[in-house]
């Protein structure tokens, strides 16, 4: 192979493994919004839950440092889905049968405290300065760069596979059509003896583990996390993925994933070349703005997104 | 809990109650928690600091000159500015993000459409006018003693200015017409458009009411604290933690909310840690949530 082409194929492949990281943060987002209409500021604060989880199980021990215990990936994967599962069911049971503005406002005050622990708890998550050293799988092969990144992108897009194919069997079953009955008429559907608290924490819970997963496979893929990582802008871009490609659809959402992540490192790559050096701080809030922008030309004229839901009603109702 | 913390927390939580005065305001009409009021505060507090850079050499002057005061009648212009251009910023951003959203009749998205213009004003703050934490003034605020407690005059303008608009909100919304048509309007939009409230007009008010008490409480941190993009954001969970143990929809409510959580966090900036400050709000939060939902002085729904 030439050097250029599997220079090329290497980033393609960097690229792919973010979109996938994200994607599958979207993916529990839909589950979440999509599906059940749970509104979660807090999306951050669940992936990190995810990666310093997984960092941590599976880090070699460190002096001076709690944790490290050097476990198989495989158990910091599951490690990261329980216990993002399990902080995401905490929070259902609290705020799930209150008014839904409650919800959000307690994911965005998870996300603060999520930040704040793993900033102050130095001897566990490595304080400002994170966790290094994470096992990334393949790596001990000695592949080269080129070829690590095209393997770290292969066994990252099974784990996604697996992860849509499980949630498009949900998401078609009973249960996922409880969801949005929920959704569009909670009375309705109680009426028809479906308790909406449970349906909806069920939900929620899993759409959190997906988050946490999402985590665990960047923390593995990368092999360095820090708190910066997990700010607001992250919930939010994941938010624009969703709304952008299509809220109610799977593919929607992984779609949604592809086109931020592009614009996202497209005008990356623009402010670092093109704007003066003094403007480079500027620059990286100007990306946002370019999110934003983006998402509110979605809503203004594809309020349903590039993939909307799929009608699940007869579709003879609507004659126009 | 020592006379100074006390202090310390009513100062810093009269700031948080007139965050949550507004937030309240905005939910008790509107229905929806606005992740953007934050924003609003920093969008405020940068207009004031415009402000006091045009006119800071032709009034330098204090307000009173008492020592070590650093509260000058520019600033006093400045806030002026700041309430007015935070409430044309949130009204502006309601007939051009919010409407649309609200019209198609999912009340959660309006909340989720606030939490992007919030991210994107953040960002468009920090691009006008970076990063870098700015001030109103070079020049320190010294302290007073009054006994064992020590108090900037900075900060008793703050408290007395901030005493001043909440008793102005209470009369504006009990005794005024259109401060009794929104709280109509909260409670049921069909029922007052029946008996002949203008909806929209309301609407309109509570933007330019909600966004004017943004914008002065971004003044007042901005003078207590620093100017930042990030100001208002940071003080978004103290609002709301502050705006539900209150009750939500409720002005005393925030009031008494405001100088908990201001006491609540100056307690444990004091006995625990200050990087543990932000803990406070979201316990607060938890606690209310798990005995009272309803809040203080809010009505279980």
């Amino acid at each position: 192979m030439s050097g250029a082409l599997s220079g090329w194929l290497a980033y393609a492949a960097s690229f792919g493994v973010l979109v996938l990281v994200q994607g599958v943060a979207c993916l529990g987002l839909n589950l979440q919004w999509g599906q059940t209409g749970l509104f979660n500021v807090g999306v951050a604060g669940l992936v990190a839950v995810g990666a310093y989880t997984s960092a941590i199980l599976t880090s070699a021990a460190v002096a001076g440092h709690s944790g490290g215990f050097g476990l198989p990936v495989v158990v910091g994967c599951l490690g990261a889905v329980l216990v993002a599962g399990a902080v995401s069911g905490l929070l259902g049971l609290l705020t799930l049968r209150l008014r839904t503005d409650y919800l959000a406002i307690t994911t965005f005050g998870v996300a603060v405290v999520i930040d704040l622990l793993i900033r102050n708890l130095t001897g566990l998550t490595g304080g400002p300065l994170g966790i290094g050293f994470i096992p990334r799988p393949f790596e001990s092969l000695g592949l080269g760069a080129d070829a690590f990144r095209a393997v770290s992108f292969v066994w990252v897009a099974l784990v996604v596979l697996l992860a849509y194919l499980l949630l498009e069997r949900l998401v078609a079953s009973p249960w996922g059509r409880v969801l949005r009955a929920l959704r569009e008429d909670e009375r309705a559907a109680a009426a028809l003896g479906k308790s909406p608290t449970r349906y909806r924490l069920q939900s929620f819970v899993i759409g959190g583990a997906l988050m946490g997963l999402a985590g665990a496979l960047q923390a593995h893929t990368l092999g360095f996390i820090a708190p910066e990582n997990y700010s607001a802008a992250l919930t939010f871009q994941v938010w624009a993925m969703l709304i952008i490609g299509g809220s109610g659809n799977n593919r929607g959402a992984l779609l949604g994933s592809v086109l931020v992540v592009a614009l996202w490192s497209a005008t990356g790559l623009l402010a670092a070349n093109v704007l003066p050096p003094d403007w480079q701080a500027r620059g990286a809030a100007l990306r946002i703005v370019a999110i934003g922008v983006l998402l509110a030309a979605a809503i203004l004229w594809r309020p349903r997104g590039l993939m909307g839901e799929s009608v699940t009603v007869s579709r003879h109702l609507d004659h126009d | 809990m020592s006379l100074q913390v006390l202090a310390d927390g009513l100062i810093q939580g009269s700031l948080i109650a007139l965050g949550a005065a507004g937030v309240t305001m905005t939910y008790g009409t509107l229905r929806f928690g606005n992740f953007a009021h934050g924003e609003l505060m920093s969008a405020g507090a940068y207009a004031a600091l415009v402000v006091v850079g045009a006119l800071g050499s032709v009034w330098p002057a204090s307000l009173v000159t008492p020592d070590g005061m650093t509260v000058t009648i520019a600033l006093g212009v400045g806030l002026l500015i700041a309430a007015l251009g935070s409430g044309l910023v949130a009204s502006v951003i309601d007939r051009v993000v919010f409407k649309p959203v609200r019209d198609r009749g999912v009340a959660i998205a309006v909340s989720m459409a606030s939490f992007g213009v919030s991210m994107a004003l953040r960002a468009l703050l920090e691009t006008i006018f970076s990063a870098r934490p700015r001030y109103y003034s070079e020049d320190l605020s010294i302290a007073w003693e009054f006994g064992d407690v020590r108090i900037a005059p900075d900060q008793l303008v703050v408290v007395a200015v901030v005493a001043l608009i909440f008793m102005l909100l209470g009369w504006f919304l009990t005794r005024s017409r259109i401060g009794r048509e929104m709280r109509a309007v909260g409670e049921n939009p069909t029922l007052a458009a029946v008996v002949g409230i203008d909806v929209a007009q309301v609407v309109r008010a509570t933007w330019l009411c909600g966004g004017a008490v943004a914008g002065a409480a971004g003044v007042g941190l901005g003078l207590l604290v620093q100017i930042r993009p990030s100001m208002g954001a940071e003080l978004l969970l103290p609002m709301f933690a502050a705006a539900i143990v209150g009750g939500l929809g409720s002005l005393r409510g925030a009031l008494l909310g405001g100088l908990l959580v201001g006491c609540g966090e100056a307690a444990a900036v004091a006995y625990v840690g200050a990087q543990w400050r932000a803990a406070v709000s979201f316990a607060l939060l938890v606690l209310v949530l798990m005995i009272r939902p309803a809040g203080l002085f809010g009505r279980p729904e």
